[in-house]
């Protein structure tokens, strides 16, 4: 599996890695191991997500890197130099807590004002007016953070973390307690505050719409270790893992047997059908005999009136029933029953050139081979599937 | 509506009113006795009535040389068992909040048993403790003021003890994240959220040990604290100047209730 992520000037091996580089990172509690040799790298000025379900060891990981958390072992390097043992205020590393973590003592000016106070910088005043300007809050200096809304309060800690132009600002799920409304509109604020000042950010997320608009590049999270990462359009298109396939966006799976590589396709058999994926979306040994799942997303997959002809030959796969129908406007969700009983997911865009089919209907479904994957059958077809945030 | 019918609507309107100030009353009729008496000049020391307006109490509060010596030696003995009582009891708090040790449910618990148990058990107690200690002889202010630090630390413990348990411990972390030492995050973070706990245990355990009677008695030997004092002129005449002491008292307590109140309203009103 490969967990490095494309930086956007190859450093190559020449010289320190300019970013954050974390090796077999390990972290148990008592008997519970929280993170399982994490291995990760975060190329200096992008947005990282990191994205997982609750409890997969998003914070445990973020608190390592600040420095609040011990790690058990392994490794934690920020632009070559290790820090793995320093202090959390020796290192170039900022937060945005989970919870915020305000200072209810201090007013809006000195909550900002800390870090550079206790670094003994010249130009307090200035730098904390620049920053209180950049997240709109000159007008609230002299409150206190229990009087602010919500959505104020989680600019403060952005600007309290920001002011100290950290090497990485690590955002814990920084939207979490905000509506819905609210998170949209701060996840554009945070994206430009980032464009504008140009900084390494990682941002912890179970949120895949939220980690999907704001990264350029996601590593997806699950029980302790890192299961896929990449641009989110690579990941989205070319799930490696059951997980990840299921935890971002949706896709069917498909139980098929392997019959053998061809040219630049593994040929496989789809209950009955012979189907074939392209070899680069293909992450599992291509042993003749084998059981594997083919995942193709919902959109993915075009639907046809019994006998039409279809333009995606070699995929297709008749006998399919229309069981659910639902029209949401812009898309239809159909779910069709197939002949050996598993029920796909279809979604069109209603384009309008289209007639809607009915419940009960005769079908053909099919897809273009270039956007199946397939995936090793050992793991779970339905990991990631009950997600918090399933986007409706 | 007939008059009648007024007045009883008016007074049922009202009886919650008349209830509140009836009970007031009663809790500052004594207060006010007090500062009347501070101002009495009596005809005999006997009889306990007010007779003549004087100021003399309040200039020469200290006609009685014996009140005054027992008087400061309370006050000693306050601001000593408050700092000692208060000191220990933030640590002791600290100790049980923030650390996980063996026997700490156990500790926990074992605090509160000095508040729970009745006085005269904890000086009687305490009084076989320094006799069969050797200290039978010695009786005096020393022993009051381990007595009162003894008592004055559960309460210190479980003041401060509140309030750091509201304490989320996030902020530390955030503080340490902001590039501040553990001194500077003690100083700067986690004094300043607690010290309002620290503050109200420290005014608690010198209320406290400034009017102690029970376990000051059977501990003190010869030495007369203010408490002793009073109880033991009751008999003979109380002086007036007890009563100037009583009126300052009363006086300073509410400065410390006002002070806060116009604290609050004051940061409250930079916040507005
Ligand atoms: N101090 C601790 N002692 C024991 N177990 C812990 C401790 N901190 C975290 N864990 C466990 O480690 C796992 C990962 O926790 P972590 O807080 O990193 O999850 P998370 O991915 O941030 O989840 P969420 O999205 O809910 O915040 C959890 O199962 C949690 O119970
Ligand atoms: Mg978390």
């Amino acid at each position: 599996m490969s967990q490095v992520a494309e930086a956007p000037e190859k450093s190559g091996d020449v010289g320190a890695y300019e970013g954050l580089r974390i090796r077999s990172l390990t972290k148990e509690f008592a008997s519970f191991t929280a993170v399982k040799s994490l291995d990760l790298d975060v190329p200096s000025g992008s947005f990282f997500a990191l994205l997982g379900p609750s409890g997969c060891g998003k914070t445990t990981t973020l608190r390592m890197v600040a420095g609040l958390e011990t790690p058990t072992s392994g490794s934690i390097e920020l632009s070559g130099k290790d820090i793995t043992w320093d202090k959390p205020y020796r290192r170039p590393v900022n937060t945005v807590f989970q919870n915020y973590a305000l200072f209810p003592h201090l007013d809006i000016y000195e909550n900002v004002a800390f870090g550079l106070r206790r670094r003994k910088s010249k130009e307090v005043d200035r730098s904390v007016r620049e920053m209180l300007q950049l997240v709109e809050l000159e007008s609230q200096t002299r409150k206190r953070p229990p009087q602010l809304s919500g959505g104020q309060q989680q600019r403060v800690a952005l600007a309290r973390a920001l002011i100290n132009s950290p090497e990485v600002l690590l955002l814990d799920e920084p939207l979490g307690a905000l509506d819905l409304k609210l998170r949209r509109s701060m996840q554009i604020e945070i994206k430009r505050i980032q464009t504008e000042v140009g900084l390494t950010f990682v941002h912890v997320t179970h949120d895949q719409e939220e980690a999907m608009t704001m990264a350029d590049t996601i590593a997806v999270m699950n029980q302790g270790v890192i299961e896929q990462m990449g641009a989110p359009a690579e990941l989205y298109d070319n799930p490696e893992t059951t997980f990840v396939a299921n935890f971002l966006g949706q896709s069917n799976l498909i139980e098929v047997e392997i019959r053998g590589p061809e040219g630049d396709f593994v040929v496989v058999d789809m209950q009955g059908t012979l189907a074939s994926i392209p070899t680069q979306r293909t992450h599992v040994q291509p042993t003749v005999g084998e059981k594997a799942w083919v995942g193709i997303r919902p959109e993915k997959v075009l639907i046809a009136e019994v006998g039409a002809s279809i333009d995606a030959p070699g995929n297709s796969i008749p006998g399919g029933v229309v069981s659910d129908v639902s029209f949401i406007g812009v898309s239809t969700q159909y779910l069709v029953r197939m002949p050996w009983g598993q029920e796909i997911q279809v979604f069109e865009q209603n384009t309008g050139r289209r007639r809607l089919f009915r419940q009960g209907e005769q079908v053909d479904i099919s897809w273009h081979p270039e956007y199946a994957f397939l995936l090793d059958h050992h793991q779970d077809a339905s990991a990631g599937v009950d997600k918090v945030d399933a986007p409706s | 509506m007939s008059p009648l019918q007024r007045m009883g609507r008016w007074v049922g309107q009202h009886l919650v009113l008349m209830g509140g100030l009836l009970v007031i009353v009663y809790m500052f009729v004594p207060i006010f006795v007090v500062v009347l008496m501070s101002f009495n000049k009596p005809k005999s020391k006997l009889i306990y009535r007010f007779d003549s307006f004087t100021l003399q109490n309040w200039l020469h509060p200290c006609t009685d040389q014996s009140m005054c010596s027992a008087l400061s030696r309370s006050i000693q003995i306050g601001l000593l068992a408050t700092v000692v009582a208060t000191v220990l009891g933030t640590l002791m708090a600290f100790a049980l909040v923030r650390h996980r040790f063996e026997g700490r449910a156990v500790a926990n618990l074992l605090v509160f048993l000095p508040m729970a148990s009745p006085e005269i058990v904890m000086g009687s107690s305490l009084l076989a403790l320094f006799v069969a200690a050797g200290f039978g002889g010695q009786l005096g202010f020393w022993t009051i003021l381990i007595a009162h630090i003894m008592f004055c630390l559960s309460f210190v413990v479980v003041t401060v003890r509140a309030r750091l348990a509201g304490l989320d411990n996030n902020l530390e972390q955030a503080a340490m994240d902001l590039y501040a030492t553990e001194a500077q995050t003690f100083r700067r973070v986690t004094l300043p959220l607690v010290f309002p706990g620290i503050l109200g245990a420290a005014l608690l355990s010198f209320s406290l040990s400034f009017d102690d009677f029970i376990i000051t008695n059977l501990n003190a030997g010869n030495t007369t604290t203010f408490p002793m004092y009073v109880w033991g002129v009751a008999q003979r005449g109380v002086p007036m100047q007890v009563n100037v002491v009583g009126t300052v008292m009363f006086l300073v307590s509410i400065a410390i209730v006002v002070g806060a109140e116009l604290n609050r309203r004051r940061q409250e009103k930079a916040l507005a």
